[in-house]
């Protein structure tokens, strides 16, 4: 066990926190922050990535089912920004990007009123 | 009494209209000194250039050091400042809980000329939250009404009113004419509106929005270079390409908004504004490559019931093919004059459900004659299922109602009821939100569903219908037409309308 280090830190689940604000916690049981923990490897071999995480999120977490309240076509729904560690994710590519342990994701409904 | 009534009323009045005319003398005293110390004085334009000693020495009036003081000596602002801030011109779109804060830490810091633009009137639920408002001008255009306020606070500023709501065909002659934008609208439509006008105009914008106890700001298009120029900050949207779906969007008379919070981000759109006024320009501006947007373009979230209270998040650059401050650029000037971009058609307009037929709905009047407060011996049992949230049941409700709000009805999974559809087996997939009573397959009474407006309540009947409880049409479940409002209308006029 002690000697697996070399091998990754891929062979570790991934324990991360999910936040949603501007209204998109109400769809998730009216809590704000979730503590999320990924399979190190998906099925085929490969790292759970934020495509996965949603697929999660709605499949797991999501407790209303509007579910086009939060996900369009497959990805997040206009409106709602991602942020990976206080980052736009498309600074970070977008739904390509591989969790990583302690990762902070953020879900955030643009607001409009005034 | 009536007559006491009535000689209290006269006397409000009286003093309201004294008030009136004593703060407009006072409004023409105080430009009758301005001109009659200008008068001894050079002109305007000499006034700012006077650091070659030509003309009066002091740049401002006595009275405005004493007035701007306290800023001016903070570093950040200084004499250089002060001047910036004369000489800037700000448009506010909006005049409502944004608006009227944002307008008053403007007027106050001395912003030589500030335009408001809004069509609405003054309303009774607006003044909790905008604060220049004042409860004796409710009716009145709210830019009346906010420049009235400004020009109490500060008689300097010029002020414009452009009493109309902002159009693609109005705005870019309008925007013209200011040097910095702050979008205080509440609405997805105008906010594209606002963005692509400041970007094709060159202009920076300060946006911010809020909705119950959160809040958001950005700076946007700061620096406001040329469309294609990659080192511009980055647009509405940049950040937001395509508009959020028409039924996502919520409303503050919808959702509900805390005074202070769209306070405070009306005051740190003021600041934002003061920041990129004051900004000390950046030394080299011919060398395009060092001339980087000051502050990393940035998204500040507000949640008061979060700590911390704010958060930053780092937005993108411009985005590469952006349909407005992109070399691709397809939005421009002229397609917004023309109505070619089409903003009401871009965002959509929410499709109020209309669920069901007229037999599954029923009027306030109808259910009122049906089912009176005081039953008779005839009156039949029944269910009154209110679906507002909690806080809204809160405030009023109808005797003998329930409150299930819709929320948790949604959130109830879709196997509760989907093997029940059978007829007699509905008892063992009753949904977790209903109380076994009202659900028991033994009953027929009817089940009426209300909410405010009467939107809520069809998508919670239709919900009813799919998981089997109105036992194939052998009860009665149906929605009260027109929610609580009606209820108002048309059977009593008492109730609250909040």
């Amino acid at each position: 066990m002690a000697n697996t280090s070399n091998a990754g830190q891929g062979d570790f689940p991934i324990p991360i926190t999910v936040e949603f604000t501007g209204g998109l916690e109400l769809l998730f049981g009216n809590e704000r922050k979730h503590k999320v923990v990924l399979p190190a490897r998906l099925e085929d071999g490969s790292k759970p990535n934020i495509s996965y995480l949603l697929k999660y999120l709605v499949d797991n977490l999501m407790k209303d089912q509007r579910i086009d309240m939060f996900i369009m076509e497959d990805n997040v729904r206009p409106g709602i920004l991602v942020l990976i560690n206080d980052a736009d994710w498309e600074l970070e590519g977008e739904e390509t990007y591989e969790l990583q342990q302690g990762d902070n994701i953020v879900f955030v409904s643009t607001l409009h009123g005034g | 009494m009536g007559s006491l009534d009535e000689t209290c009323a006269s006397l409000r009045a009286q003093i309201t209209a004294t008030e009136a005319q004593l703060a407009g003398l006072k409004r023409d005293l105080a430009n009758a000194e301005q001109a009659a110390q200008s008068e001894t004085a050079p002109t305007v334009e000499i006034q700012q250039e006077d650091q070659n000693g030509e003309g009066r020495r002091w740049p401002l009036l006595p009275e405005e050091y004493k007035r701007y003081g306290r800023q001016m000596i903070v570093s950040q602002v200084g004499l250089k400042g002060q001047l910036k801030l004369r000489s800037a011109k700000v448009l506010l779109v909006g005049a409502g809980g944004l608006g009227c804060p944002a307008a008053q830490y403007l007027a106050g810091a001395g912003v030589g000329t500030i335009g408001l633009i809004d069509g609405d009137t003054v309303e009774v639920s607006n003044l909790h939250r905008q604060v220049l408002h004042r409860t004796k001008n409710v009716g009145k255009y709210k830019v009346d009404s906010a420049i009235e306020s400004l020009r109490e606070l500060n008689p300097h500023p010029t002020y414009i009113a452009h009493r109309t709501h902002l159009t693609p065909e109005g705005a870019p002659a309008i925007f013209q004419d200011y040097d910095l934008i702050l979008d205080c609208t509440d609405n997805p439509a105008t906010r594209y509106l606002i963005s692509d006008t400041a970007v094709l105009l060159g202009k920076p914008l300060v946006s911010a929005s809020a909705l119950r106890t959160e809040g958001q700001l950005m700076v946007l298009n700061n620096p406001p270079r040329a469309p294609s120029d990659k080192t511009g900050g980055p647009c509405y949207r940049c950040v937001f390409p395509k508009p959020p779906p028409a039924d996502s969007v919520v409303s503050c008379a919808d959702g509900g908004i805390i005074g202070p919070v769209v306070g405070a981000m009306g005051v740190l759109q003021a600041l934002e504004a003061i920041k990129v006024i004051t900004a000390p320009e950046i030394d080299g501006s011919s060398d395009a490559s060092t001339a980087r947007p000051r502050d990393p373009p940035s998204l500040h979230i507000f949640s008061a019931y979060s700590s911390p209270l704010v958060r930053t998040i780092r937005l993108r650059s411009r985005r590469a093919n952006c349909a407005v401050c992109s070399a691709d650029a397809t939005v421009t000037l002229d397609t917004i004059k023309s109505g070619s971009m089409d903003y009401a058609f871009f965002c959509g307009a929410a499709n109020l459900p209309s669920l069901l037929g007229p037999d599954e709905r029923i009027s306030a009047l109808e259910y009122n004659q049906r089912h009176p407060i005081v039953p008779s011996a005839s009156s039949q049992p029944h269910t009154v299922i209110d679906v507002r949230d909690e806080a809204q049941f809160g405030i009023c409700s109808l005797e003998n109602s329930i409150n299930i709000p819709i929320s948790n009805i949604l959130s109830s999974g879709y196997s509760a009821g989907l093997q029940g559809t059978d007829n007699g087996q509905q008892a063992a997939n009753v949904p977790s939100w209903l109380p076994s009573e009202v659900a028991s397959p033994e009953s027929t009474n009817p089940i009426y569903v209300v909410c405010r407006l009467g939107n809520d309540s069809q998508i919670v009947v239709k919900k009813m219908k799919e998981l089997g409880l109105d036992q194939n049409g052998k009860r009665f479940i149906g929605d009260i037409r027109g929610g609580l409002r009606s209820w108002k209308e048309q059977v009593d006029s008492s109730w609250p309308e909040y």
